[in-house]
């Protein structure tokens, strides 16, 4: 009986490496007998290897219906001639590696993709450099997946015919890594997709913005960097967020901002380097958001919070050179900004505990005023508002009362950044 | 006329104040150029700066060369010379040799720099012709009240106050007139109130070709709609040339009117 077991479970092993090395490999290039992707994929069995030489195929529409790896050699490219989608994955355990693809479909009724992943898990999609994409990567209703070491260089010159970088509609669990987006619309969006985790990305020259949450929940985003995009991220009615140890540059312009905040609730902001911004935070309608550890560098604004937020924390962050550090509506509704550096502060520290002795008053009086009446701000640099900021620090006590910082560090807090 | 703006733009061109004013803006240039990190913010720094002295100084100026010139101005008037002639001089005399303190003092330093190679000479070329405008309007304002006031202590009162209205109060009244009426649409309302002000004018004009721009939001691209288009810029240079023009014409006229 105990070798009956043996030679069975012996039998199942030589089965499973069996299959395991029945998985052939099929190459395709242009004079091969299989010259043509497509052709590959149809002749293609569970778990095979398709090898694509170099060489330009023009195809379009190929469906991937089974767990096949097709990997790419430099210089593959597939030209989707501005027709169509080119490649859409509709099983599980599919990779993608190394591929080219130039030219997909623009449509104003479908939303054409280099790659779609429809409906599928386990799927990989690593070393791709899109060229003229209308949508990059799009991910519907697909989990368990990895997007890392893209390349994706779009063309796009207004939001309304343009498509995203990296597409996700109900996809959860997907870890989208180093990759680079490069003027399309949203480098990254997500929509109702939950539990994703973004890092090493950059994210550049957007028409709209760097990265996009809509209704998602418990995403987290890390050592991204976001430059010269209508705002770095925007975040917007998603909760359980978390965004650290990103960089924020450049994004510069009317109605632009690093990191755009509407309906977010429980997240956390920390770590991050805002720099050079009209807005470096836009917030609105957030509650019980914790702000920690950030640089805002000679941002237009710091952190610009319109009405209805409630509970925020902002603490432990730098405040240096901001034209304007904060600007603020609407009533205190318990959020707190405590215990941050300030670089306009000059009070004094007489306990030398570094903290200082009297509180700083964050939003100045022009502040206050281009918020009530948002015309005057077009006496920006002028010499009575100069003179009004004069006034503001040699006597303190006519800058409104709104918010104050009980506890602001007399010195530059240095952050834990590698 | 001509001889009597030679003679008073040599006179001014040897003033001792004349070089300290010139020093002082080549000075301002290469500091300035020396520790911003790029052109655009250097302009905008120089901006702030000219648009606060160049009226002050302008007033200044224009007002003492008047009186401490005041007795060779009763002398010619003694000669048969045409009364017009002697006063426009003058006053051509002052408004040329602050401008070119101007253009000369910062030009050098830009140029060093390298001006001609970067896309910000334009911006450049217009803080310069909007800081000789501003020359002009403010030392013809203070050469007016010079001549409509013998006492010199009076003159200059009014005339530092002339700059100050401009510079500071009206800006002042303009904020108080937003915030007491912050309930109406008041786009048109300040495009109109800031466009009378020859500072303002000329800031707001600075203002919109810089990045800082940007941060103006809606009322700014409501202003960058007026003045970018051809109506717009060319109201916007009438009536700086109608702020320029206008003293020239009160001091023609009182200075023929006018019993020495």
């Amino acid at each position: 009986m105990k070798n009956l077991l043996i030679k069975v479970g012996l039998f199942i092993i030589a089965l499973c490496l069996s299959t395991a090395i029945s998985a052939k490999t099929i190459e395709v290039c242009k004079n091969c007998e299989i010259n043509t992707v497509k052709k590959a994929v149809e002749l293609a069995e569970r778990g095979d290897v398709i090898i694509v030489k170099k060489g330009l195929y023009q195809e379009i529409e190929i469906f991937v219906d089974k767990p096949l790896i097709i990997i790419g050699e430099p210089g593959a490219i597939l030209d989707g001639q501005m027709l169509s989608e080119i490649i859409v994955i509709r099983s599980d355990s599919v990779t993608l590696d190394g591929l080219e693809f130039h030219n997909v479909g623009t449509s104003n009724l479908r939303d054409y993709a280099a790659v779609r992943v429809r409906g599928s898990r386990y799927f990989t999609i690593k070393n791709l450099i899109i060229r003229q994409p209308f949508f990059g990567i799009y991910l519907e209703k697909s989990s368990y997946g990895k997007v890392y070491n893209n390349q994706i260089y779009g063309n796009a010159v207004s939001e309304f015919y343009a498509g995203n970088g990296i597409h996700l509609w109900y996809a959860h669990y997907i870890e989208i890594f180093n990759n680079t987006i490069y003027q399309v619309r949203d480098g990254i969006y997500l929509e109702f997709s939950n539990n994703c985790t973004i890092g090493n990305n950059v994210s550049k020259n957007n028409v709209r913005y760097g990265l996009h949450f809509m209704f998602s929940n418990n995403d987290i985003v890390r050592n991204d960097r976001y430059e010269n995009n209508g705002a770095g991220i925007a975040i917007m009615f998603s909760k359980d967020m978390e965004a650290s140890d990103n960089y924020f540059m450049d994004n510069w312009g009317s109605a632009v901002y690093g990191m755009l905040l509407k309906e977010v609730y429980d997240a956390k902001i920390i770590n991050n380097v805002f720099l050079r911004n009209t807005a470096g935070i836009f917030v609105e309608g957030c509650s019980r958001i914790l702000y920690e550890y950030n640089d805002f560098e000679s941002n237009g604004w710091a952190i610009y919070s319109r009405g209805a937020n409630y509970e925020n924390n902002f603490t432990n962050n730098n405040f240096i050179s901001n034209s304007f550090d904060i600007a603020y509506t609407g009533p205190l509704n318990k959020n707190v900004f405590n215990g941050n550096y300030w670089s306009d502060y000059n009070g004094y520290d007489l306990d030398k505990d570094d903290i200082g002795d009297i509180p700083y008053k964050p939003v100045k009086l022009f502040s206050n005023l281009v918020n009530r009446s948002p015309e005057a701000i077009i006496l920006l640099r002028s010499i009575f508002v100069d003179l009004v900021e004069f006034a503001e620090k040699v006597s303190p006590t006519i800058t409104p009362n709104i918010l104050q910082d009980e506890t602001p560090r007399m010195r530059m807090i240095t952050h834990d950044r590698n | 006329m001509f001889k009597i703006f030679k003679y008073s733009f040599y006179d001014l061109m040897r003033s001792r104040w004349n070089y300290v004013y010139l020093l002082f803006y080549l000075a301002l240039g290469l500091v300035l150029l020396f520790v911003s990190t790029s052109l655009s913010k250097a302009i905008l720094t120089l901006m702030n700066i000219i648009i606060l002295l160049v009226p002050l100084i302008g007033t200044v100026f224009g007002i003492m060369y008047y009186y401490s010139s005041k007795e060779f101005t009763e002398l010619l008037l003694a000669l048969p010379l045409k009364r017009s002639s002697i006063f426009l001089g003058q006053y051509f005399g002052v408004a040329i040799s602050l401008s070119l303190s101007l253009v000369i003092g910062l030009g050098i330093p830009f140029v060093i720099y390298g001006i001609f190679q970067s896309a910000d000479i334009w911006h450049f070329g217009q803080l310069l012709i909007l800081g000789t405008f501003l020359s002009f309007i403010f030392s013809g304002i203070s050469y007016n009240i010079a001549l409509h006031n013998e006492n010199r202590i009076k003159g200059f009162g009014f005339a530092i106050l002339a700059w100050l209205f401009m510079a500071v109060i009206y800006d002042g009244i303009f904020m108080i007139a937003l915030v007491m009426l912050h309930e109406y649409p008041l786009e048109k309302f300040s495009l109109i109130f800031s466009i009378f002000n020859p500072i303002d004018l000329s800031r707001i004009m600075m203002l919109l070709k810089l990045d800082i721009s940007a941060m103006l939001g809606y009322t700014g691209a409501l202003f960058k709609m007026f003045f970018g288009n051809y109506l717009g810029s060319t109201i916007a240079m009438l009536i700086l040339a109608l702020w320029t023009i206008t003293p020239v014409f009160i001091l023609k006229w009182r200075s023929a009117k006018k019993d020495f």
